[in-house]
């Protein structure tokens, strides 16, 4: 159902739209460039305790805290490392800001419409919920996240749920 | 540009006018009214009916129609005020803000509600001045000179001069307004004639305006001293005749509004015109506001002081680098420095101000809470308030209001005893209530004096051990008062209207704590009581110590650090569990190892090479064990909350001079957070706490 209403509502935008596209280990996730405030490097974390693994800590934009999730840990990726090419992009969902590690950012990409399919049901780690959908490009695929969906959802634990 | 562009700027003023009309309502002496604070009420009153008819407020305007038909007559002398008519217009001043409320929410106003004031006030106006308050225009013609006016012939004369003709003369008045004039009161009514010179020209209308409608329209033009006003007789127009009808016009309902004398001479000059005082009073307050303050949403200047913040921490940042550059070859960067640093201290210093608003702001309330709850009581309080001026936080003003209003509310009930028992104890008959602020040292220091019986600490005590509290009797006094913070405590021998419910006081504490104050009690038996609440003057920024736990920096709250020692393995004793306690000064203190609620890796785990630092958190002492300490230092509190969310044992975070973020601790949280945690690690224990207690169990 949910999938019937995305792939409508994103034929019934007809516009090209921009994303961004990252890479974690292999695979290539794009989010709306929309989205993005700005991307910078991987720096002065500041640990948050009893937070879980993949929330990183905080850091300090331009006198703002805010809080970093690496992705690449909640996507339970074999290798995280931390270097030179680690980067951070600093995203705006919901009037908050937050900084998602990735390994790297490749390009921006404009997709029609048509090329984005929608997301087959699959994963545990990734629930299709968070996704808009898949991108093809040429013989790439490009995941397309919901950004807003996934860092507001419970299992992120960035935001104060509504039970507690 | 849309009309509703100004809705915004109508409420936020019509909301500073029903402040003013509370304040005034509230000051007034009932025997002797003052002129001028009725024309203050009245302006008030009038000012927002005019706003409400523009934007077409129907029930504000005619709430406050009546409203200002009642006052009217109420200044002029022709209905004694009593008390509870000014409880009545307070009421209306509340349902005008109801009113105001819900037309800025987009609502209508409760109908119900609108519809039982009108008539609250009509039947106010028929019983003590015998007139229909809608049919009255306001201000009518009165016989001005005539202190005492007859009450029937009132009526008539109001209506006859509501809907006769008018010889309206213009003294002084050039060429060019007069025309502009005559062709403003054709738009009133009918201009019958008009002719003259300049030193009087005289406009003879027909209209059912009102006196004071027709001055205040041309009010924009001439000044009010050359306008008068008379009222032809016997000439009433035949629509509006029907009320003059029945009773005889008077001979004297010619007036001359230019110059009315107020309807209670000996204390207003005669030249107060109230029209006059009406036009020009209003100018002064708008002249006046607008040239010494203007609006800003709080938004901008959060954002001014955020931006500020960020100097000050690129300023250290830049002062850290510089101070280690050769210092004879950069001397004029050094300087320059300095300089800087000033420049920016100064800054913030006058940004933060601007957040700062005085205690007015929350003592003008409680006149009103004072007035009723005494009234309800039965007893005669005299409020007192001092150091209006005393500048707070806006943030920390408005959550100070409800504590305030808890502990003045107490202080009215149970504190200040019933006039005859003040009597009999030799005391004034009206009990004395005081209201102060004053700054000392970083903090402001509000205090509620009252000259009450004081507290009982035998009734206290015996209501303690009721409560199956842990009370001796040789608790000290201090220990003693504050028992009446705990929860569900009330030594009130039956729950009133006002308070003894026992629900509160507890909040009140939760509350000043939450704002990083505390609350001391002081109290004498048969002399009173003062509650004093202690604050910090700003959340902005906090005086903190900073500490190191292996690798971490964090920030303690310097108020919650009473001291700091390095523990002796003698004063350590190890408890059942894994708890340990430290000895400090014949106390023992909990111990919490801020590397173990916190999880913070590579800590000393040696408790005799640590450092403990007794804190106090919401009256609970214990020792926070930490690496190091750092330094002091005022911090800029930043929210974790904007991005993220609460972390437990965290309060906020700040930024240090490096750039990098620092964790404000939370006293009380950590203390929590550390028993949770150990209630959950029970059954395997700390490697290095069991060494601890096999040592202390050989030795």
């Amino acid at each position: 159902m949910s999938q019937m209403k995305e792939t409508t509502l994103a034929a019934a935008e007809a516009h090209n739209r921009e994303f961004l596209v990252f890479s974690l280990g292999e695979e290539e996730y794009a989010i709306d460039i929309l989205k993005v405030q700005e991307i910078r490097g991987y720096e002065n974390v500041t640990r948050i305790a009893n937070a879980p693994d993949f929330i990183k800590g905080v850091t300090n934009l331009r006198g703002v805290i805010v809080p970093i999730v690496d992705l690449r840990i909640k996507f339970h990726l074999d290798k995280v490392e931390y270097g030179g090419q680690t980067v951070v992009i600093v995203v705006n969902v919901e009037d908050r800001v937050v900084g998602i590690v990735v390994d790297g950012v490749s390009d921006v990409m404009t997709l029609s419409p048509e090329q984005i399919k929608p997301a087959p049901e699959f994963g545990v780690t990734l629930s299709s919920d968070f996704l808009s959908g898949l991108g093809s490009l040429d013989d790439r695929m490009l995941v397309i996240v919901d950004i807003d969906k996934l860092l507001t959802s419970d299992e992120m634990e960035l935001v104060e749920s509504v039970a507690e | 540009m849309d009309i509703t562009d100004f809705y915004d700027t109508f409420f936020e003023e019509a909301e500073e006018l029903l402040a003013d009309m509370e304040r005034y309502l509230l000051e007034l002496d009932v025997d002797e009214p003052d002129n001028e604070q009725l024309n203050a009420i009245f302006r008030a009153a009038h000012s927002i009916k005019g706003g409400a008819g523009t934007f077409g407020f129907e029930a504000l305007q005619r709430t406050t129609h009546l409203f200002e038909n009642l006052l009217d007559h109420t200044r002029k002398g022709e209905l004694k005020l009593r008390r509870d008519i000014v409880d009545t217009f307070l009421e209306t001043k509340d349902m005008l803000s109801d009113q105001l409320d819900a037309y800025r929410n987009g609502n209508e106003p409760d109908q119900e509600a609108f519809e039982r004031i009108c008539q609250v006030l009509q039947q106010l106006a028929l019983e003590e001045i015998g007139q229909d308050l809608e049919s009255g225009a306001p201000s009518a013609a009165v016989p001005q000179q005539e202190p005492k006016p007859e009450p029937e012939p009132t009526t008539a004369a109001s209506d006859a001069a509501a809907a006769g003709q008018r010889i309206v003369s213009l003294l002084n008045v050039g060429e060019k307004d007069r025309l502009l004039l005559v062709e403003e009161l054709g738009q009133l009514g009918q201009v019958v004639s008009h002719g003259g010179d300049e030193a009087c020209y005289e406009v003879t209308l027909s209209t059912t305006v009102g006196n004071d409608d027709i001055e205040a329209v041309m009010c924009f033009i001439i000044d009010t001293d050359q306008i008068k006003i008379r009222t032809v007789e016997g000439e009433v127009s035949p629509a509006e005749s029907q009320a003059s009808a029945l009773e005889s016009a008077p001979p004297s309902t010619s007036v001359q509004t230019a110059a009315p004398a107020p309807a209670t001479p000996a204390t207003a000059p005669a030249k107060s015109a109230k029209s006059d005082g009406a036009a020009k009073g209003k100018a002064k307050a708008k002249g006046g506001g607008e040239s010494t303050s203007i609006r800003v949403s709080v938004d901008k200047v959060d954002q001014i002081i955020n931006l500020v913040g960020e100097l000050i921490i690129t300023q250290s940042m830049l002062d850290q680098t510089v101070s280690e550059m050769d210092n004879v070859a950069n001397s004029a960067l050094q300087n320059g420095m300095s300089l800087l640093q000033r420049n920016a201290r100064d800054l913030q210093e006058s940004v933060m101000s601007i957040r700062m608003i005085p205690m007015d702001f929350v003592f003008s309330r409680f006149p009103r809470v004072v007035r009723e709850t005494a009234s309800k009581l039965g007893k005669e309080i005299e409020l007192v308030t001092e150091g209006e001026s005393t500048e707070l936080d806006k943030s920390l003003t408005e959550r100070i209001i409800d504590p305030l209003t808890h502990l003045v509310r107490n202080s009215l009930d149970h504190g200040i005893e019933p006039p005859d028992v003040r009597e009999a104890a030799g005391k004034p008959r009206s009990g004395k209530l005081v209201l102060s602020a004053k700054h000392q040292g970083g903090n402001i220091i509000i205090e509620v004096i009252d000259d009450g019986a004081g507290l009982n600490r035998d009734r206290l005590l015996s209501k303690a051990k009721e409560n199956g509290l842990p009370v001796s009797d040789s608790m000290s006094d201090d220990e003693v008062w504050q028992l009446i913070f705990a929860p569900g405590f009330s030594t009130a021998k039956e729950v009133t209207d006002v308070s003894g419910r026992g629900v509160g006081m507890d909040v009140v504490k939760r509350n000043i704590q939450g704002m990083g104050g505390h609350v001391q009690i002081m109290s004498r038996p048969h002399e009173g009581t003062t509650i004093r609440i202690v604050l910090p003057l700003t959340l902005a920024i906090l005086d903190g110590m900073s500490i190191k736990v292996g690798n971490e920096m964090f920030i303690l709250p310097l108020s919650a650090v009473l001291e700091s020692l390095q523990p002796s393995r003698e004063d350590l004793y190890a408890m059942a569990g894994d708890d340990v306690v430290l000895k400090v000064r014949d106390e023992y203190l909990p111990v919490v190892a801020v590397h173990e609620a916190l999880d913070v890796p590579k800590a000393k785990t040696e408790l005799t090479e640590t450092i403990a630092v007794i804190v106090q958190g919401e009256g609970r002492r214990y020792a926070l064990l930490v690496d190091d300490l750092v330094g002091q230092q005022q911090v800029v509190v930043k929210n974790l909350e904007t991005n993220y969310r609460k972390v437990p044992g965290v309060s906020a975070a700040t930024i240090l001079g490096d750039g990098s973020v620092a964790l404000i601790l939370d006293i009380t949280g950590l203390h929590r957070l550390s028993r949770e945690k150990k209630e959950k690690r029970r059954p395997e224990r700390k490697p290095a706490l069991e060494a601890l207690t096999n040592e202390e169990l050989e030795t």
